[in-house]
């Protein structure tokens, strides 16, 4: 089908954004990629009187170092964070998860500040941002407003946005020295959105587990970290029993729902089975063998 | 009242120029506005991968972009792969391979071999079998494709 039809801006700074927003009121709808709001548009599914698309502001888009951790600009397009070296080597469970993030032409144009701002309970982005505990950074007219991910993350296709406010940029933490980590997922056919997916990293540190990370997508409403699972991980040796008793905490824990494509309950045979996956890679990766 | 702007656009590299309302998708601008009906359309929301064209060098989903967001952009579309009566080697090996039947995937098969195999010239088999699976084809069982992508890789580009 055909979009209805809409009011179109196309600022190319972000103030000049940002009042559009401010004064369209919650009939405005920022289109980044379009990867997901234009077939919302094409199905009419929503019909926003005001597009504001931000595909030429200028100063959202790019991958940058600082310090700790990356400054990834939300208008950055999900190819560019696959090929990026200086992901793939501080990130690098944000460039695994990526190549499962649909497909080459769709990454083309999605970005990560929309995966993030539409979340989706299946997409990968924002579980490894829940992982991570990555920090999102909005702009209103207001002011800046720096949300964890844990906070930002509200329920499916909800965030802390608030109408009048942007994403602009994603704070990823880097990884440690001396961790690994690790995206596994299941979908239908490559490309298509997970059954389930579980993003892992931990941390060695003589051989014990200093830090583990566990969240995933597929699994519940929106991407939460799996702390008893983390747990059962912390100052062990990440060991197969090991693994496994976090793979069923996980199971256990998560809280999937059931459609056309899966059962509830083979989601969460797919939940223990992407966990035992992910964990092994992540530890393995982190210089350990089990 | 309908809001049309002019829309300038380079397409397979000749300047062409068209009416188009913000809501005309890039898909619907070049088959009906610029006449260049080589791009089809399928399911209008992204799964098909018919309607693939190049923008600025990377393969994406033209009736997931409004035409207005295409101002000032290279655009390639299959009809430009041809040298006049000489086909494009990836087109030829299409059809050395058998990689069509009724051809309503092809142009989207052919604009996002050529993307992939750009993106990473060293793909195994694997990797060229899930790469393509970002375009649906309905009638060829893929075979014929993956030998066609394969080769097309092996030997570089044309
Ligand atoms: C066939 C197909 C398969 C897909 N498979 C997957 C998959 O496997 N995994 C996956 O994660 N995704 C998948 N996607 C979705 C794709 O990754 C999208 O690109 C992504 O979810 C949204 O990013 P976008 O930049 O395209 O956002 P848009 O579609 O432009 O926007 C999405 C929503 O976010 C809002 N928004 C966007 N940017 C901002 C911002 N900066 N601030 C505030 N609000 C904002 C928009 O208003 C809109 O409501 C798929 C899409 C298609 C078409
Ligand atoms: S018509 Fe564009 S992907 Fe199907
Ligand atoms: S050749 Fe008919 S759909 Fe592919």
């Amino acid at each position: 089908m055909k979009p209805p039809r809409f009011d179109y801006h196309a600022p190319e700074s972000l103030e000049e954004a940002l009042d559009l927003l401010a004064d369209s009121g919650p009939d405005a709808r920022i289109l980044a990629g379009g990867q997901s709001l234009v077939p919302v548009l094409n199905f009419r599914l929503a019909r926003p009187g005001v597009l504001i698309d931000i595909n030429r502001v200028t100063g959202i888009a790019g991958i940058g170092d600082a310090g700790d951790r990356l400054t990834i600009g939300a208008m950055t397009r999900q190819r560019e964070i696959e090929v990026s070296e200086t992901v793939a080597r501080a990130a690098p469970l944000l460039h695994e998860a990526t190549g499962h993030v649909a497909h080459l032409p769709i990454r083309s144009r999605g970005t990560i500040g929309g995966s993030m701002a539409n979340a989706d309970p299946a997409a990968e982005d924002p579980a490894v941002a829940a992982a991570l505990e990555a920090t999102m950074v909005c702009r209103s007219r207001r002011g800046e407003r720096r949300i964890a991910a844990a906070g930002f993350f509200v329920d499916v296709l909800t965030t802390a946005l608030e109408p009048d406010e942007m994403l602009v940029a994603v704070e990823i933490p880097k990884i440690p020295a001396g961790a690994g980590a690790a995206f596994a997922e299941i979908s239908r056919r490559d490309g298509d959105f997970a059954l389930a997916g579980v993003a892992a990293q931990i941390a060695l540190a003589n051989g014990r587990v200093s830090d583990a990370r566990i969240s995933a997508c597929g699994l519940g409403p929106a991407p939460v970290r799996f702390r008893e699972a983390e747990e059962i991980l912390l100052d062990g040796a990440c060991e197969p029993a090991a693994i496994a008793a976090a793979a069923a905490s996980v199971a256990a824990a998560c809280d999937p729902h059931g459609d056309v494509h899966a059962s509830a309950a083979y989601r969460r045979q797919l939940a223990e089975a992407m966990t035992r996956r992910a964990l092994a890679s992540a530890r393995e990766r982190a210089g350990g063998s089990a | 009242m309908s809001d049309t702007r002019s829309v300038t656009v380079t397409v397979n590299g000749e300047r062409r120029t068209g009416e188009a309302e913000p809501r005309l998708l890039l898909s619907d601008f070049l088959r009906e506005t610029l006449g260049l009906t080589g791009t089809h359309v399928g399911c209008e929301h992204g799964i098909c991968g018919a309607c693939t064209v190049h923008v600025d060098g990377e393969a994406v989903r033209s009736c997931l972009m409004f035409a207005v967001q295409a101002e000032g952009a290279e655009i390639a579309t299959v009809e430009g792969l041809a040298d006049g009566e000489t086909l494009h080697r990836l087109q030829q090996l299409f059809s050395k391979h058998r990689a069509l039947q009724c051809g309503f995937c092809t142009p989207g098969m052919l604009m996002t071999a050529l993307d992939l195999v750009r993106h990473r010239p060293d793909m195994t088999e694997a990797e060229i079998r899930s790469g393509m699976a970002a375009v649906l084809c309905r009638c060829t069982g893929y075979e014929g494709i993956v030998h066609a992508v394969a080769e097309y890789a092996s030997g570089g580009e044309a």
